[in-house]
């Protein structure tokens, strides 16, 4: 593999007290990976992020260059080449080594991850595994009718949100891609859709809904399968139902009625049902819904992908090794299981000796057992500013940011894949360019000549 | 000045159709990757010998219609992890990546398997544009092949925009534009319209090449016949690449035919011809039949077809096509797990596991069908071996394939084992020819680099990338075929006898056409009304292509 599409556009060095204008930057705050950013640059800041939203303008505006060591072991600075010699010491010198993280690295680093986990024979996983994972399961387990962004705002008179909350989570999901585009079959937009809020609680989004049902918590489930059973004219028990779901069986024969009149009804689906009682139960049952509307008029379905790059993580994991997340190298060929080789649940377990993250922050996010044995074993991290991560890391990478400081590619949550445009340089290495100083060194211990 | 470092393939009994080398024992001299004239000057020696006597020597095999990069493939590894863990395992080495097989092997393990089978060129029959960043980025991790890949056009709004204004010029120039802009190979056509049409209604799809497709008031045969001479009038290597409509549909050989007289005038290819030749009607198995005597007869009597087979073999695999109203038929018929994808402005794309059961009428005459377009095109120079890989079955079982056109016993036996009435509904039992060595170097080689425009590839004359492929003779060709003595690519050993010795990346080829530039301010105008990224962001950079080629267009 070569460097020369993440160095092609690396940002330009900035001219003291210049403005810059970068056109058409992509922002990777979250899966909607907006292309059309337009970013003012003085100096080494952003002044401006035309056409951001609150995320993306805080995401732009309040980055800058830190003055902080891009290497540190054992919390004090140490020179970069320290660091990749004893980053790749830990990994070859790891029984059980784990590679994690990745969703907010560009596809070009995350190559080389993957790369090092199959030299390391050790395993490869990503933010997926604890955010939407079980789509991932369910996918494998049903399929998915699906559609590229750009077809919603050009034919979707049917917009479902289910336990989704995309006015916070995803700022322009509405004006960009679902709800507000006047699309080629919708001239006047807004007004030519109909917008379904399902979720548990009434979220800010919401108001966005011509119709909002509220569920009762952990229901989706049975939610999803009544109107399942609506779709195929099976008759149910309003009280059951409604018991059931806690929303009426008129409400649901009436959305169904909705659902088959529309031309192209699509259902983004978020954490809200994947990370709830019945996980990739949930979003099967959702997906086969979505299928069986295909009966009857056109119907698609899409998670809300919530980091930057994790959709091209899951796509570099599988083509480089035919599963998406949750890959064990140590037979030496790749194995795939869900619960035992997803990061949480193997540290949880004990299991691992040794542990590179990339662009996350377990020691914020897992369990107390999962947290308690990775601060036990070795830890080489990398991210872009200090996290409890990072303090707890043996060897911990001060990384440039991507999208700002660094280019490559990044896959939108429809899986439609984008470069960036950096703004300006970082003082430190990118992702990539320390992960395959790491790989190098990896394979001359490993005798690898590839 | 170094010397020129010289490799000899010597004494190797060589198969070199373009050449009208036929089975004669001669040496083949190597330099900085190319096959050179034997040097004038006795006194050179070379740095390396290959001792090829007693062994066949061929061009590098070229897949020219296989699925193995881009948003649909990956899509198919990730949703079939059962065919995987039950599949071969590919263990990672000093030398080489771990993978996965099953029906889609994993990026390192396509690269691998093809050179360890002696192929060294492989073309992607279907990208969507919005997808084609993503079909390099595999390209990088697909070792041991020079790759290409095809570009989706048969349902684009431009094209069927431009075709409806009656504004050829624009198309053109848009064909031009769309290839350069995704580093692409050639246009493909998947269902002209048909996928329009399924976006759009329930079950939708196109019934014949004169039904209009709503919102655009045109027909698949102005589609066809339009980009048909656009691409033609530009001069591509390979001007237009066919998957027609209506396919696996009984009865649709007809429609196959009329897309073959609608290409009257222009060189076309038809992709899988084995799925578009049924005879039958209204959708009913019972009078399922073979019409490949019929088509055959067109291809025979009209130079400027071309096909490729797409052979069926009997066993589990997973149909992935950008003919989405397809995949939703075959998601009904098999009842498995189903992917469907709508690219806006674009394409489509079906993805469903399928099993071909040789108790099966249907199954066991679409396996006729296609040895029976092998045996009934009269000019090997003009039909391709493919299996349309993975939808017929794997590109690995090209040697059974070799096999079965090469020993017309075998094949009887085989066809025995097969459901009785097939010797009833196709020609295939009373067809006893028999194809040579030299005759199957035409059909994986030297013909579809002639049909693709490949003018270094598919033979070993002065000039030609010294892609060699060295076989140990046996009397079953599939053994023959199926583990090569020595794999070299592009002058460099990358196998010896099934094992991995170096891991080149290959080159991306790709096209670079000239076209009416003016014409762009209109397309960007279209494009930025509809699509959900920026003008700016589309094209695919040329940092994506690594190392690459441009094939430069027919004189």
């Amino acid at each position: 593999m070569t460097s020369s599409s993440i160095d092609a556009n690396a940002a330009t060095v900035s001219i003291p007290g210049e403005l810059k204008v970068i056109q058409d930057a992509t922002c990777t705050f979250c899966g909607c990976v907006c292309d059309d950013i337009d970013l003012t640059v003085k100096d080494d800041h952003i002044t401006e992020a035309k056409r951001a939203c609150v995320l993306g303008k805080a995401w732009f505006l309040n980055h800058h260059n830190d003055g902080r060591a891009s290497c540190h072991i054992g919390g004090k600075p140490a020179s970069l080449e320290e660091g990749y010699d004893l980053a790749a010491k830990i990994l070859t010198e790891g029984r059980y080594p784990i590679v994690y993280g990745l969703s907010d690295s560009p596809c070009e680093a995350q190559r080389v991850a993957v790369s090092i986990a199959d030299w390391i024979k050790g395993t490869i996983d990503t933010t997926t595994s604890v955010c939407h994972g079980p789509s991932g399961m369910a996918f494998q387990g049903v399929g998915e009718v699906t559609c590229s962004l750009g077809e919603v705002a050009n034919r979707g008179d049917m917009i479902i949100f289910w336990g989704a909350n995309p006015a916070e989570s995803h700022p322009r999901h509405f004006t960009r891609y679902s709800l507000m585009p006047k699309g080629m079959f919708l001239p006047n937009g807004r007004k030519d859709r109909t917008c379904v809020f399902v979720d548990v609680r009434k979220t800010k989004s919401a108001k966005a809904a011509d119709i909002f049902l509220q569920i009762k918590p952990r229901k989706d489930f049975e939610a999803l399968w009544s109107l399942r059973a609506l779709a195929k004219g099976i008759e149910l028990e309003p009280e059951l139902v409604l018991r059931e779901t806690g929303v009426e069986l008129s409400a649901w024969q009436d959305l169904m009625d909705r659902m088959k009149a529309a031309k192209f009804g699509v259902i983004f689906f978020g954490m809200g049902l994947t990370m709830t009682r019945g996980k990739h139960a949930n979003t099967e049952a959702l997906l086969a819904l979505t299928r069986d509307m295909n009966a009857y008029t056109r119907f698609a379905a899409k998670p809300n992908r919530g980091h930057g790059n994790v959709s091209g993580a899951d796509n570099v994991v599988s083509w480089r090794t035919g599963y998406p997340f949750g890959v064990n190298h140590s037979r030496g060929y790749p194995r795939f299981n869900p619960g035992e080789y997803t990061t949480s649940d193997t540290l949880a377990n004990g299991e691992a000796d040794a542990a590179m993250t990339i662009a996350c922050d377990p020691m914020a996010n897992f369990s107390q057992p999962a947290r308690e044995h990775l601060a036990s074993i070795p830890l080489i991290s990398l991210d872009t500013k200090e996290t409890p991560t990072t303090r707890a890391a043996t060897v911990a990478f001060t990384v440039a940011t991507y999208g700002i400081n660094t280019g490559g590619t990044v896959y939108r949550m429809d899986d439609v894949p984008i470069p960036l445009r950096p703004a300006f340089r970082s003082p430190h290495p990118s992702d990539f360019e320390v992960l395959t100083a790491i790989e190098e060194r990896v394979k001359k211990i490993l005798g690898i000549t590839e | 000045m170094t010397a020129i470092e010289y490799t000899k393939v010597s004494q190797g009994t060589v198969y070199d159709p373009a050449n009208r080398v036929d089975g004669q024992v001669r040496d083949l001299w190597i330099a900085e990757g190319r096959i050179v004239a034997t040097p004038t000057d006795p006194d050179v020696r070379p740095a390396r010998v290959i001792d090829a006597s007693g062994l066949v020597v061929m061009p590098g095999g070229i897949d020219m219609h296989c699925h193995i990069a881009g948003p649909k493939v990956n899509v198919a590894r990730k949703m079939r992890p059962e065919e995987k863990r039950k599949g071969e395992q590919i263990s990672g080495t000093s030398n080489t990546h771990s993978g996965t097989m099953g029906s889609v092997p994993s990026t390192f393990a396509t690269g691998y398997k093809y050179a360890a089978l002696g192929y060294t060129t492989a073309f992607d029959a279907a990208v969507p544009p919005l997808g084609a960043r993503h079909a390099h980025e595999e390209f990088d991790d697909t070792p041991c092949l020079d790759k290409g890949f095809y570009v989706l056009m048969g349902n684009n709004h431009y094209v069927m925009q431009s075709l409806q204004r009656n504004e050829p010029q624009k198309l053109k120039a848009f064909i031009g534009w769309l290839l350069a802009a995704t580093k692409g190979f050639a246009p493909k056509l998947v269902n002209p319209g048909g996928v329009e049409v399924w976006k759009s209604h329930q079950a939708g799809n196109v019934s014949g090449l004169d039904q209009a497709v709503d919102h655009f008031n045109v027909t698949p045969r102005q589609i066809i016949r339009g980009v048909a001479q656009a691409a033609n009038e530009l001069g591509l290597p390979h001007p237009v690449h066919i998957h027609c409509n209506n396919l696996g549909m009984p009865g649709n050989w007809e429609t196959t035919l009329e897309t073959m007289k609608a290409l009257e005038g222009f060189g076309g290819h038809i992709t899988h011809a084995q799925f578009h030749s049924y005879g039958g009607g209204d959708g009913d198995e019972n009078t399922f039949n073979s019409k490949v005597i019929q088509l055959a007869d067109y291809v025979n009597t009209h130079p400027n077809m071309t096909v490729d087979v797409g052979q069926v073999l009997f066993g589990e695999t997973t149909s992935m096509t950008g003919d989405g109203p397809l995949g939703y038929f075959l998601s009904k018929v098999y009842g498995g797990k189903w992917f469907s994808s709508d690219t806006e402005m674009e394409s489509g794309c079906g993805i469903t596991p399928i099993k071909y059961k040789n108790k099966s009428l249907v199954h066991a005459l679409q396996w006729a069908i296609g040895l029976e377009w092998y045996l009934l095109v009269e000019d090997p120079w003009r039909v391709v071996m493919s299996t349309d890989h993975p939808n017929g079955g794997s590109f690995l079982a090209y040697p059974q394939i070799i096999r079965l056109l090469m020993d017309c016993t075998y094949r009887r036996d085989i066809l025995k084992t097969c459901h009785p009435m097939v010797r009833e509904r196709s020609t295939l039992w009373d067809l006893d020819r028999e194809y040579t060595l030299n005759e199957i170097a035409i059909i994986t080689r030297a013909g579809p680099a002639r049909i693709l425009g490949l003018k270094d590839k598919g033979h070993l004359g002065p000039g030609a990338d010294a892609d060699i492929t060295i076989y140990t003779p046996h009397e079953n060709k599939e053994i023959m075929f199926e583990m090569p003595r020595v794999v070299i690519k592009a002058g460099q050993v990358i196998v010896e006898q099934g094992e991995i010795r170096h891991t080149p990346i290959g080159k991306t080829l790709h096209v670079d056409p000239v076209y009416d530039h003016e014409v762009e301010p209109d397309i960007q105008q279209w494009f930025e009304k509809y699509y959900s990224i920026r003008w700016r962001n589309y094209p695919v950079d040329i940092s994506y292509l690594h190392e690459s080629a441009v094939v430069p267009p027919r004189v």
